[in-house]
């Protein structure tokens, strides 16, 4: 398993799981220990955000392995976080049992409002924990197979697989609104109460998702990072920068992005499960496509093909979301549609990038840079 | 259905004279009746009038009274007065206008809108001026009593000079008509000129005769597509007499025959209508997109441009929604085109070549523009006005009838698409559009300023975006999220027709809004849409390069 441990040996991971482990013990300890109405308690509510913003890090990781490093563009994302977030919804509903509003020992709510008499088939299973985790890799992880499969085989590429992964999304939320699907329609999946056996309205609990994302991440991470430094990920950068090329050397490409893209398509999907418990519900706008461009968004501004980028990028995004939506919310989507402009003229490799530089001109070193980021020419084609 | 008690004939619309008229059966003493009050003169009009009034009072006071059946009873016997004025006093007591004061006069209100409201005085027709809502007392109705009060007035129609109104009499007469009404009807049959009010009254008068048990009714039934005549049809083969029943479901057989071939009209031009619309939506997409390769995300906002331009136009030239909405096409192109060329020269062309970054900035730009509207304007539906040569619909039969502002659009549409054709084949800037997509760097030695082409070329994109918006307005709610609801549409079709080909956008657009309308009615809605995309998404991976792939040098851009 040397391509597993070879991540741990490179300077970037040391730096950047030291950094994620430092703030995951800091954060505990000052909301365990630190007493209340200290100004360094860090509240539950804060844990809780911050669970949230690591997930969404998790999510944007995935979207830039395919992305940074094979060039798939995808603006559909957020059906596996959706669907990986549905699994794990499906699970925390079965865990209501009779405390629902109706007090139905076996159907959620919605399903006692719809008239309906039995759970639908597809929702068997969905009261063990396994069972359902397993659902959380394997239902996106499934959807990405077929659709990737279908996708790649036909060699549909750039700007077409965009569009294409676009509308997928955009017909899953279509669907997914359809009461008659049985995912609740319209209000999704909420008013969960445990999760294996502890009350999800509890700080501990909230602290432990918190701490469960953060590890998620550093795995997320480690295995991308992995994947990206094998000989795999060699093959991806080759074929994101020239594909027919790849191909006449003689790699079966479409197999390789098919991989690659199966294994973000799981780690959105396990974005999604750890989102779920800690904001308390799951609907169908998380299948909308605009969600999926903002993904696209926090990598492109986190700075591409770094992965590190992609997690500094979505907490950024997001903790400007929460500050500006607090405070004025009609100014978010200015600030938003700005920073797609901006970013994608003047900052073209992202915070990353900026960094990078930085680090360089410190060195006082004058060399061409290094860094695996793409080319804009050759992604296009 | 209220069989109404009408000995015949009923109030006609008789001179002002006709005092002497007592209820009769027969319709040709009316007409002779008729004859002779407008030979009667002016005179004996004058001197009969103040009787008159005395016993149109009475008539009136009938009906201010508790009791609903009481007040059916009253309207049977106005409209068997032969008062000139039994018209008014039923529509405006349908429509809850004949009001009483407090004094005990019967009024019209001429419009009850607003506090003050102006009213004339029933009997005399004199002007009173505005009176206060407080001072009247209206006469209730009731469902009932509206629906005889519908019938009575189609009855008193039916003998109005006006072929509009003798049109209406005669749609609300079918499956109306009784034993009463059957024996003049026939009559009035033969005199009627109009042949669409005669085929009506026929029709009306065979459903009473199929009633009757007579088996050659069902002759004039056939070729009818009129609900109340299936309904009578279905009513005779649930009968006893097993002839007429037979003869019944032979008719309503051929009917039904008739009727799927009118679904499936309507289907269609829903089909080609929501078709068009995606047609508008795309083609300016599929000249930025197809042909200079550009990814706009903010073409749906463009079209919102386009949108809200006919609702500022309007807001302009209140009272004239028709000019403004002429106006508007210029007008909307312009704005849009403007706004199109900021974009380009703003942030396109720091990014060309790089699709996916423009995909992505655009996306910022639609976003921002979307909340400029929401802020600058309204996040509320603005209401644009359909102006009336546009309203109402094309009645081809019973069962079939084209909206015509669907129409109008899709004339629209198909007038855009030619004109667009016409530019990119029959212009000098089309003809450099296309060497310079097809060649960049050989258009530019050639002469050809290719920096000009592409501001050119987007303008004319966002242009017809605009157009689009300009007819979107008349057919969906004009808001911020307008664009939104289209851009994956757009894209949908230009991809599936094949990037860079208009004709493959015309034809995708209209074929994907005819599936679209065949799959709704067992689908849903919803679902239909879905396998729409499913559809697309399937197809792409069939022929990545859609419907009409472009072929040769181009297709390798």
């Amino acid at each position: 398993m040397h391509w597993l441990g070879r991540p741990f040996t490179e300077r970037s991971t040391q730096l950047f799981l030291g950094v994620l482990l430092a703030a995951l013990a800091l954060v505990t300890i000052l909301h365990v220990a630190v007493p209340q109405g200290h100004p360094l308690h860090v509240s539950a509510y804060t844990v809780n955000l911050l669970g949230k913003y690591l997930s969404y890090a998790l999510l944007a990781v995935a979207v830039d392995l395919i992305w940074g490093y094979l060039g798939i563009l995808s603006l559909g994302h957020g059906a596996f976080f959706a669907l990986g977030g549905y699994a794990m919804g499906m699970y925390l509903m079965r865990q209501i049992g009779d405390r629902g509003v109706y007090g139905h020992p076996e159907l959620p709510d919605f399903m006692v409002f719809l008239n309906w008499d039995s759970l639908p088939w597809y929702w068997t299973g969905f009261d063990m924990a396994w069972f359902a985790f397993i659902m959380v890799l394997l239902a996106p992880g499934l959807l990405a197979l077929v659709f990737g499969f279908l996708a790649f085989r036909s060699r549909v590429t750039g700007v077409y697989l965009s569009i294409i992964t676009q509308a997928l999304t955009f017909a899953l939320m279509l669907a997914f609104f359809r009461n008659e699907m049985g995912f609740g329609g319209n209000n999704g999946l909420t008013d969960f109460r445990d999760i294996l056996g502890f009350s999800l309205r509890s700080d501990a609990t909230r602290l432990g998702l918190f701490i469960a994302t953060g590890v998620a991440l550093a795995v997320g991470y480690v295995l991308c990072r992995a994947i990206v430094g094998s000989k795999l990920g060699r093959v991806c950068v080759a074929t994101r920068d020239a594909e027919a090329r790849t191909r006449f050397i003689g790699y079966r490409v479409e197999r390789f992005q098919l991989f690659v893209f199966v294994v973000s398509a799981m780690l959105a999907g396990l974005a999604g499960a750890l989102y779920v418990p800690q904001v308390g519900i799951i609907n169908p706008s998380e299948f909308s496509p605009v969600f999926s461009i903002e993904i696209v968004l926090w990598v492109a501004l986190g700075g591409r093909a770094t992965l590190y980028g992609a997690v500094i990028g979505a907490i950024l995004v997001n903790y400007a979301k929460t500050v500006f939506t607090g405070v004025m919310p009609d100014a978010w989507l200015f600030a938003l549609g700005a920073m797609f402009v901006l970013v994608t003229v003047f900052l073209p490799k992202g915070v990353a990038g900026l960094l990078a530089y930085r680090v360089r001109r410190r060195k006082h070193r004058g060399e061409d840079d290094a860094s695996p980021t793409p080319r804009g020419k050759e992604v296009s084609a | 259905m209220r069989i109404f008690p009408l000995p015949w004939p009923v109030a006609v619309k008789a001179s002002a004279g006709s005092a002497a008229g007592r209820p009769s059966r027969c319709l040709a003493l009316l007409i002779l009746l008729l004859s002779l009050c407008l030979t009667a003169g002016a005179a004996q009009a004058q001197s009969s009038e103040a009787g008159d009034d005395a016993a149109a009072l009475e008539l009136l006071e009938a009906l201010d009274v508790a009791s609903y059946p009481a007040k059916g009873e009253a309207i049977d016997a106005i409209v068997q007065s032969d008062d000139p004025r039994a018209r008014d006093w039923l529509s405006a007591l349908l429509d809850g206008r004949l009001q009483r004061t407090d004094d005990g006069r019967f009024v019209v209100v001429l419009d009850n809108r607003g506090r003050e409201w102006p009213v004339e005085d029933a009997l005399s027709g004199e002007a009173l001026g505005e009176m206060s809502r407080r001072e009247l007392d209206r006469i209730g109705i009731n469902n009932a009593l509206r629906n005889q009060l519908r019938s009575a007035i189609a009855v008193v129609d039916l003998y109005s000079a006006d072929l509009a109104l003798r049109r209406a009499s005669a749609e609300r007469l079918l499956g109306e008509v009784d034993a009463d009404l059957a024996e003049p009807l026939a009559g009035v049959i033969e005199q009627e000129e109009d042949r669409r009010v005669r085929a009506r009254l026929t029709q009306a008068l065979a459903i009473h005769r199929l009633e009757q048990g007579e088996v050659d009714a069902v002759a004039d039934l056939k070729g009818s597509l009129h609900p109340r005549v299936r309904v009578a049809l279905n009513r005779a083969v649930m009968g006893d007499d097993p002839v007429v029943a037979d003869a019944a479901q032979a008719a309503l057989n051929s009917i039904e025959q008739n009727l799927r071939i009118n679904r499936g009209l309507e289907t269609l031009y829903f089909g080609l209508s929501l078709g068009s619309v995606l047609v508008l939506a795309a083609i300016g997409l599929a000249i930025t997109f197809g042909v200079m390769g550009v990814i706009n995300m903010a073409h749906g906002e463009l079209i919102m441009l386009g949108a809200y331009t006919t609702w500022a136009m309007q807001q302009l030239l209140p009272g004239q929604p028709g000019l403004a909405l002429i106006l508007s096409i210029p007008a909307g192109f312009m704005v849009a085109a403007l706004a199109g060329i900021a974009i380009e020269r703003g942030v396109i062309q720091f990014l060309k070549g790089r699709p996916l970054e423009t995909l992505l900035a655009t996306f910022g730009i639609s976003l921002i523009l979307q909340q400029l509207v929401r802020t600058g304007i309204s996040p509320l539906n603005r209401t644009v006005i359909t102006p009336e040569w546009m309203s109402g619909s094309l009645v081809i039969n019973d069962a079939l009838s084209l909206t015509l502002n669907r129409m109008y659009v899709l004339g629209f549409a198909l007038v855009v698409f030619a004109g667009l054709m016409l530019v990119m084949r029959r212009t000098r800037l089309g003809l450099e559009v296309r060497a310079v997509t097809q060649n960049r760097a050989m258009a530019r030695s050639m002469g050809i300023r290719a920096t000009r082409v592409d501001i050119l070329t987007f303008a004319l994109g966002s242009g017809v975006a605009g157009l689009a918006g300009v007819a979107l307005s008349q057919l969906t709610n004009v808001g911020p999220n307008l664009g939104q609801n289209y851009i994956i549409d757009s894209f949908m079709v230009v991809v599936f027709g094949g990037v860079g080909n208009l004709w493959g956008t015309l034809v995708a657009g209209l074929s994907l809004g005819v599936i679209n309308q065949v799959l709704e009615p067992w689908a849903g809605a919803v679902l239909a849409k879905i396998i729409v995309l499913v559809f697309i998404i399937l197809f792409i991976q069939k022929r990545p390069r859609g419907l009409f792939p472009q072929k040769g040098r181009a297709a390798e851009g």
